[in-house]
């Protein structure tokens, strides 16, 4: 079984980013990377799938050199081989996908994982965008996979509840916290990192669709108040939500 | 502490690492803040040990990865298995103690001393965690001067008659084979004395303050039968016991530097938001006095270790080296644990924060595995070529 995961590597969720000089893109000074949390799902489902099925497993990322630690990550967990396909520019969602279509059609995988969006841009797009350039099934937003013979049952998460879909292989799946338990890398797996092959590939197409003309970080939290601290002060606090803060 | 936690790094030594060591790090770190901090605080409490995590801890390969592959290693450097104690015990002194028993105290004789049936017969399944060690030296009255030992082994046919008792021996009770110390002849040899040997018995003591996270037991060997091929053939003498310690300090004066850390991150972030006169305590000369000596014993701690790790790694560390070390990071952990206790006030002898836990476990870590005293004499016999402690 051929199982690709396509992975993006992101600022850590923990840190504070600031916008950069160009006020189009973050500065990446003092920034550390950290594979996308929703891709750690892919993985796991896909080594599991391998350890269940046999085959071959592959990552697949698009962007700076630097990525290939993120792909080193992947290979830790027990990943086999990973494709950069490298480029400085920043690419939209769409040419990400257009680019991760090409490579993909070359391995032409049984089954593609994505994790359901990437923590950065928060697009949600590349997975869906990848499956329609492929022409291929897409399942997004999955919590649950069942995979017997080229039947694929998928719980989906819904507004309010769960969704039961059935497809077939060849499916791209998007991966949902839930999915699974992501294993930590062991240190055998680390150690066989370094060893396993990453193929560089140029862009295929670079024509981005959107532009981002300004980012900007988000207004600052306004400072609290204290108003008393017994229960005199309670008039005066549903006062103040009533017409300051119009809550209630 | 919050799994927020990136490492504590001044002086970007990061720039020292290699991407292996890095990853082997975070591994561990991933680990403990996911497996560990959210139960410990109960285990010690409770005066257990988190047995469950064992499994996961061999999964991951903490047990021996320095040794060799066809041994159950992993072939990991000395600073990746620092590395790895410092983050083990960010956790606990407890957690981090069972890794260096498994690894330094029971694998290393093992893999140094044994013969090749013994190193096939108990490397790997020790590696799995499927067998369990625990390392006898220390008896009730010989804690630093080992070679007093009474611990005694007898030949007879087709093995030896062990008599004895040791103390203070980390996770005797859930032991499945005992590194057991005894002389034969006079001459101190290693023996494997297995879970099963009639005679053999490890009640477990109880009233700890300190390392209350890790279980600690007593041997007690009363007409032991040793078979022969478990006598360890490579070593006679107090060198094989005290080359083993040397392999567990050399993991105690990284790991300290874990607890070091993670009461230095405690206390920053309080010292942040405690507003006391209306401002963060952190404002107060006194307190910003305290978090530097922390950050800055740390930071010089760090420095040692990553160089005694390369030096470790290329042969040329020398057993004093790993004294300096340990007495040196053992001492400013302690310090810093209690200085992030002051800073706390009354909420650091709360269990909320892990600082009282750490310090307490500290505590022992002083002591064990060479006393501060000792390693004192140790360094001090080497720059003067007097042994002090042999006065008489």
């Amino acid at each position: 079984m051929k199982i690709a995961v396509c992975i993006s590597q992101v600022p850590d969720t923990t840190t504070k980013v600031k916008v950069g000089g160009n006020g189009k893109s973050i500065d990446p000074a003092g920034v550390t990377y950290i594979i996308n949390p929703y891709d750690e799902f892919a993985v796991e489902e896909a080594l599991k799938l391998k350890e269940k099925n046999g085959g071959e497993t592959v990552v697949i990322s698009v962007g700076r050199d630097g990525v290939k630690e993120t792909i080193r990550k992947a290979f830790a967990m027990g990943i086999d081989k990973g494709i950069l396909v490298k480029t400085d520019n920043e690419l939209d969602s769409y040419s990400v996908a257009r680019n991760l279509a090409d490579v993909l059609k070359e391995i032409n995988p049984d089954i593609i994982f994505f994790g359901k969006q990437s923590v950065d841009y928060d697009d949600s797009q590349v997975s869906t965008l990848t499956a329609e350039f492929l022409g291929l099934r897409s399942v997004s937003v999955v919590v649950d996979l069942k995979i017997e013979g080229s039947t694929v049952t998928a719980e989906r998460e819904i507004e309010g509840g769960k969704e039961i879909v059935t497809s077939s292989l060849p499916v791209v799946i998007s991966a949902q916290k839930g999915l699974n338990n992501p294993r930590y890398p062991n240190l055998k797996g680390i150690m066989q990192a370094k060893s396993k092959p990453i193929e560089e590939k140029q862009p295929s197409f670079t024509d981005n669709k959107t532009e981002v003309i300004s980012m900007r970080l988000p207004h600052g939290k306004s400072k609290g108040k204290i108003i008393g601290t017994d229960a005199t002060a309670v008039p005066e606090l549903v006062r103040l939500l009533r017409e300051e803060a119009k809550v209630i | 502490m919050s799994t927020n936690y990136k490492g504590v790094d001044y002086f970007n030594l990061d720039e020292l690492l290699s991407e292996e060591e890095k990853m082997i790090r975070e591994t561990t770190r991933d680990f403990v803040n996911s497996e560990v901090l959210p139960i410990i605080e109960h285990h010690n409490q409770a005066m257990t040990f988190p047995k469950e995590l064992i499994p996961k801890m061999a999964e991951i390969g903490l047990f021996g990865p320095t040794l060799p592959e066809q041994y159950g290693g992993i072939g990991i450097n000395n600073v990746a298995y620092g590395l790895m104690m410092i983050e083990l015990e960010r956790g606990d002194s407890g957690l981090r103690s069972f890794a260096s028993v498994q690894s330094a105290l029971c694998m290393y004789p093992i893999f140094a001393f044994g013969n090749e049936e013994q190193k096939m017969k108990w490397l790997p399944p020790m590696a799995r965690a499927e067998k369990i060690g625990c390392f006898g030296l220390t008896e009730p009255d010989y804690g630093s001067n080992p070679g007093g030992m009474i611990t005694n082994a007898q030949k007879c046919d087709g093995g030896y008659v062990l008599n004895g008792a040791k103390m203070w021996i980390t996770n005797s009770p859930i032991a499945d084979v005992a590194i057991v110390w005894a002389k034969l002849d006079g001459v101190v040899n290693g023996f494997l004395v297995e879970r099963e040997f009639k005679g053999f018995g490890t009640p477990e003591m109880k009233g700890k303050l300190s390392l209350r996270a890790s279980i600690t037991g007593e041997i007690t060997l009363q007409d032991v039968f040793v078979p022969e091929e478990n006598l360890l053939p490579g070593v006679q003498g107090l060198k094989g016991p005290l080359s083993c310690l040397n392999q567990a300090r050399y993991g105690i004066a990284w790991g300290v530097l874990g607890a070091a850390m993670e009461c230095y991150a405690t206390a920053l972030e309080y010292s942040l938001s405690r507003i006391q006169f209306d401002v963060p305590i952190a404002s107060f000369q006194m307190t910003q006095e305290k978090l530097v000596w922390m950050l800055n014993e740390i930071t010089k701690g760090q420095l040692m270790c990553y160089h005694l790790g390369r030096m470790k790694d290329n042969g040329t560390m020398k057993h004093q080296h790993v004294s300096m070390a340990k007495r040196n990071n053992c001492e400013i952990a302690l310090t810093i644990c209690r200085m992030a206790r002051e800073i706390l006030g009354a909420n650091g002898i709360l269990d909320e924060y892990p600082v009282m836990r750490h310090a307490n476990n500290l505590e022992s870590v002083k002591t064990y595995e060479g006393t501060h005293e000792m390693h004192t004499l140790i360094i001090g016999e080497d720059i003067t070529g007097i042994p002090a402690f042999r006065v008489s």
